[in-house]
């Protein structure tokens, strides 16, 4: 096919096609086949690979597990949800969900100052360094990062060196006496899992909660100390509801890594399962796949329903 | 505006404190794991170390075991890379523009794989994989880093086609351009950088990736496995320190590197119109 071409003086060019730029043509009137051309190749991905295996764990959920013979059969069953309402099972998910909780909480409380300087007064050089400084841990591979924590929380190992240089040893012995977050020593205390997760997850936080900062306009905040506002003011009903809306979003990545983690609690903190840990017991040492995937939804719905909370907060925006 | 000045420079004394204290915490147990990994001490974790030594990187290097491991995960890590800035890339071409049904609920389905906790991918996939027969071993990891890949380079690229402006392509098909070279000589080098820096990032995710491959792996031992395997035996104290800080080292540069290509996106041609 030739399209014909008219010159700035009015004459008429045949010009030569290539047969790419032919079928270029063809995508460009038709944006319809163009878009489906573009979309089957993800779509046939993740519908064949992903979707579909998540159904079908789903769907394992149903299955009946027999007790004596180990093995799965395919009579469907309801028990496998059911039996997650057990006392002993909604400790579980109670005992994950307080920390998840307590993880996202206190990682705001941690970024928000990282955040806060990025965003509103460092510039130029020590912006970039900060942005990578907060970047290059958190692309740090996740099991290094858990491993350095072991070597830290080690008996004899860096933190009780610190911490006895500092004379803080009073202080630890107190908080590892709380009944709930302590325990014999700091690696295998809840207080200890608990800073762990919040050192992995906490750059998830600082980033969203930065570019919720970065977008506030300056004229903002000017507007609020022209009208009066002090400085604490300012920060209460200008700066801090506006960051709220990056705080939700950084919180989707804490509260639901922390949920479904499974290595963490393995290597630091009191025993006890937590859901991820559960479901890894269920599917590898006990082969109860049934219960392994009833439990998988406990963190699905969790999660969903943590989205739609933070979805009224914005947070979908400030992804 | 005189009083919100002075304010704001007492304010930051403490706010830089509590920024840097932050920073220190990040990067204190990386600066740990670089330090252990010359520690001469086989089998503890004392502190200070007893002294220092660049043995260990030799020991390392002569175990089979670590080389074969460090070789599975670029393996893995570069098909993936290539699968998911091919798969990324398409998606975000598609998605960036028009709206169409169902545009929201294809966004969601990308994003599920890193948005749900990694050990309820990780179980999906080898529930299917055990429907189907399939033996999990190094295509099934690929099949998985691939799929939580995507996302990454997605966002990347997608943020790029949302700056190039539109009047570009549009002059560029006003001065004769068909569709193709239009894509070739506009849109593409426009993408590039976005594309490289989605599938570095992408690279970085894959080779360090421990808890969706633990249930794709099947018997195979990718870097990430071999490590979690080496926390039970302390025998090995100080090979697992050298790979430990050779894993962080091999994440750092792709992650830099992606830094550097999407740093300054303002200047991306059209942008600033």
């Amino acid at each position: 096919m030739n399209t014909v071409a008219v010159t700035p003086g009015g004459a008429e060019v045949k010009v030569k096609r290539s047969p790419l730029g032919r079928f270029s043509d063809v995508l460009y009137r038709r944006p319809n086949l163009y878009l489906l051309l573009l979309l089957v190749p993800p779509l046939l991905w993740f519908g064949s690979v992903y979707i579909a295996s998540l159904l079908s764990l789903l769907w394992q959920g149903f299955y009946t597990f027999d007790d004596f013979t180990m093995l799965v059969d395919h009579t469907l069953t309801l028990s496998n949800y059911a039996q997650l309402f057990d006392a002993a099972n909604f400790d579980i998910i109670l005992r994950t969900l307080l920390m998840a909780l307590s993880v996202t909480l206190f990682s705001a409380l941690l970024a928000f100052p990282v955040a806060y300087y990025m965003a509103r007064f460092a510039s130029g050089r020590t912006k970039a360094f900060f942005y990578i400084a907060v970047m290059l841990p958190m692309w740090t591979s996740y099991i290094v990062k858990a491993y350095a924590w072991t070597l830290l929380l080690a008996k004899e190992g860096v933190s009780s060196w610190f911490i006895n240089l500092l004379g803080l040893d009073a202080v630890l012995q107190f908080l590892l006496s709380v009944p709930g977050i302590g325990g014999n020593t700091l690696s295998t205390s809840n207080l200890g899992r608990f800073l762990v997760f919040t050192y992995i997850w906490l750059p998830f936080m600082i980033l969203p909660v930065q570019a919720a900062l970065e977008r506030l306009p300056p004229s903002l905040i000017q507007a609020s100390a022209d009208l009066g506002g002090t400085p604490f003011k300012t920060f209460r009903h200008v700066i801090f509801p506006l960051a709220v809306p990056g705080i939700a979003a950084g919180s989707i990545f804490t509260f639901s890594l922390t949920l479904g983690d499974y290595i963490v609690p393995q290597l630091v903190g009191p025993p006890g399962l937590f859901l991820g840990t559960m479901v890894y017991v269920q599917q590898g040492s006990i082969g109860n796949m049934p219960m392994a995937a009833a439990f998988t939804l406990v963190p699905i719905v969790l999660i969903a329903v943590y989205l739609a909370i933070v979805k009224r907060l914005g947070a979908f925006d400030a992804l | 505006m005189h009083s919100d000045h002075s304010a704001n420079g007492k304010a930051s004394v403490w706010l830089k404190i509590a920024a840097w204290s932050g920073l220190i915490f990040l990067h204190f147990p990386i600066a740990i794991i670089a330090l252990y990994a010359f520690n001469t001490e086989e089998s503890a974790f004392s502190f200070p170390p007893p002294g220092l030594t660049t043995k260990w990187f030799a020991v390392a290097f002569g175990r089979a075991d670590v080389l074969e491991s460090i070789g599975l995960s670029l393996q893995v890590a570069c098909v993936a890379t290539v699968l998911a800035m091919t798969l990324g890339t398409m998606a975000s071409a598609a998605l960036y523009r028009r709206n169409f049904f169902g545009k929201e609920s294809i966004t969601l389905m990308l994003i599920l794989p890193i948005a749900l906790p990694g050990i309820i991918t990780g179980l999906a996939l080898l529930t299917a994989f055990k429907a189907l027969d399939i033996h999990p071993g190094i295509t099934t990891i690929v099949i998985g880093h691939a799929t939580f890949c995507v996302v990454i380079v997605y966002n990347n690229v997608v943020a790029r086609f949302r700056r190039i402006s539109a009047s570009l392509i549009e002059a560029s098909m006003d001065l004769g351009a068909d569709g193709w070279q239009t894509f070739r000589y506009i849109v593409l080098p426009n993408l590039g950088t976005a594309m490289l820096a989605g599938g570095m990032l992408a690279f970085a995710l894959s080779f360090d990736e421990l808890i969706v491959t633990t249930f794709t792996a099947g018997h195979e031992k990718p870097l990430p496995i071999w490590l979690l395997n080496q926390l039970t035996r302390p025998r090995d104290v100080p090979v697992t320190n050298v790979v430990a800080m050779l894993v962080m080292l091999v994440t750092t540069i792709p992650v830099f590197l992606a830094y550097l290509l999407t740093k300054g996106g303002e200047d991306v041609a059209g942008s600033g119109k």
